[in-house]
């Protein structure tokens, strides 16, 4: 465990010295993949261009709302259900079976209702990622220990301090997880929608670039988002570590 | 308080889970009577399954008698009475709080002033022996040190009856006769009404002022006994002579009753 950040990081290397080569070396076509270094200039370029700063805030900005969105959401939800044992009887199947159906296809009715833009992606990108959040702030409300709950009533705690002072941050391991995967599904939501239904933000500006054959241009923006999010789950993996080490005998 | 001679006073108390006449419900308790003197150190010993614990829920105000009358200090049991502390079996500390904060939460809870939370909690960690723990996590303590967490917890809020479901149900023998010392000095030291749940004949017979004896489901006291015991007592009264005709005595009431419980659980007897 100790010399895993030392493995992955070995293991990223290995595989981008191996593309470097083989780029370099003319195995693979320059028109078909351009060597890391060149995406790497890429991406240097772009960003001190300021070209495409509007755009890279944009889609930040729609992940950062999206994201927000479906944990808020997510987690009220979640309650909610919790607290009606027959309305969750109703609903768990939908939930279980929830990833099974493409969002997508709902992207003409989004854009009905919100107009091409904002709005729709950031919808679209809410329908994918709340559902994470349902379902793990019902794992954790399921998990809570029965003898916490009783310690709070011994305390003769009012309902609501009960909630927000054992409950929660009894569940915090599990809701953590569902912050984890709403943020990486609303980053899929936020830059897939762009692709089909924008005129703007980083998705939008890669199928510009590909559509247009400016490959390095397209490279360095995939390159900028691979960082970003790498960079957000790292950041979320090391909280979530710091957590359970406190948390977990 | 003021000329009560019992802490609490339990007087036909039933309970039934489910409806009392519909299918699957589940008569657990009694009709239970119980006179919990004041000041004394009080444990209950039983089968399993005997509803030992459901008669400290209903003492505690977790759960209502089905039939019959619950009174703590003169006063009918609705919901968790003021006065009362819990120590449950399990882990009940709270892994996101420091030993301190842990000890503290409840006066925090109550409104307590600053500086007389500081002066409860420091007392209660040094007599629990946690002084060098107080800015740990529960999750660097052994199981026995969090048990002593959840003691100093009720501790703090100067409960006048503690209520102590098999507080050291999961720890090893030697670490139970420790405890159980520091429970007696806390006994002394608060002067608290005690009702300890416990398995552990030793255990009852050690610690207690008088031990009830329950018999299989649904629970009723089929014999309280007497230890005579002096108040200022500690495990070395194990080596008593006295220690094991009183243990002798509560496991002759006891064996018969088990012998029923293993009878209904479908395993065979001696």
């Amino acid at each position: 465990m100790r010399y895993r950040p030392l493995a992955s990081a070995g293991v990223v290397t290995a595989l981008v010295l191996a593309l470097e080569v083989s780029c370099r070396a003319g195995l693979l076509k320059k028109s078909t993949i351009i060597p890391p270094s060149d995406m790497a200039a890429s991406l240097w370029d772009l960003l001190a261009s300021g070209v495409y700063s509007h755009a890279i805030l944009l889609t930040l900005g729609n992940v950062a709302i999206a994201s927000g969105i479906s944990i808020a959401g997510g987690f009220v939800a979640g309650v909610a259900i919790h607290a009606s044992a027959f309305f969750r009887r109703g609903i768990e199947p939908y939930l279980s079976a929830y990833y099974a159906v493409p969002t997508f296809i709902f992207y003409p009715v989004f854009v009905v209702l919100f107009g091409v833009g904002s709005g729709a992606i950031v919808a679209i990108a809410v329908m994918l990622a709340i559902v994470a959040m349902i379902t793990a702030t019902l794992n954790g409300m399921d998990r809570i220990p029965r003898v916490l709950t009783r310690t709070a009533r011994v305390l003769r705690m009012p309902r609501l301090r009960a909630a927000l002072l054992v409950q929660l941050p009894a569940t915090t391991p599990y809701l953590f997880t569902g912050v984890r995967l709403s943020i990486a599904y609303a980053f899929i939501g936020v830059i897939a929608s762009e692709f089909i239904l924008s005129g703007d933000g980083l998705g939008y500006a890669i199928a510009y670039a590909y559509n247009n054959f400016e490959n390095r241009t397209m490279y360095g923006l995939m390159l900028l988002i691979v960082v970003v999010v790498s960079v957000v789950n790292a950041s979320l993996d090391i909280l979530d570590r710091r957590l359970q080490a406190r948390l977990r005998a | 308080m003021d000329g009560l001679e019992y802490a609490a006073r339990l007087s036909g108390v039933t309970r039934v889970y489910g409806t009392a006449s519909g299918p699957g419900s589940l008569h657990a308790l009694g009709p239970v009577d119980l006179d919990l003197r004041l000041g004394e150190f009080f444990s209950v010993v039983g089968p399993s399954g005997c509803g030992k614990s459901t008669l400290l829920d209903v003492l505690a105000g977790l759960n209502p008698p089905s039939a019959g009358n619950a009174e703590f200090e003169g006063k009918p049991i609705r919901g968790v009475p003021d006065g009362i502390g819990v120590v449950f079996q399990e882990d009940a500390s709270f892994p996101w709080l420091t030993v301190a904060a842990n000890v503290a939460f409840g006066l925090r809870e109550n409104g307590t002033d600053k500086a007389e939370i500081r002066r409860r909690v420091d007392y209660a960690i040094g007599f629990m022996g946690l002084t060098q723990f107080r800015d740990a996590y529960p999750a660097q303590l052994s199981g026995g040190m969090r048990q002593r967490v959840c003691i100093a917890r009720t501790l703090v809020l100067q409960p006048r009856m503690i209520l102590l479901d098999e507080p050291f149900g999961a720890l090893d023998q030697q670490t139970r006769l420790l405890m159980g010392d520091e429970l007696l000095r806390l006994w002394r030291e608060t002067g608290a009404t005690v009702l300890l749940i416990t398995h552990s004949l030793d255990e009852a017979v050690m610690l207690s002022d008088r031990v009830g004896v329950m018999s299989a489901r649904p629970g009723q006291f089929i014999d309280v006994i007497e230890t005579g015991w002096p108040k200022d007592r500690d495990s070395r009264i194990v080596a008593a002579p006295r220690f094991g005709a009183l243990n002798g005595r509560i496991w002759e009431k006891l064996r018969a009753e088990t012998m029923k419980h293993m009878q209904t659980q479908g395993v065979a007897g001696p």
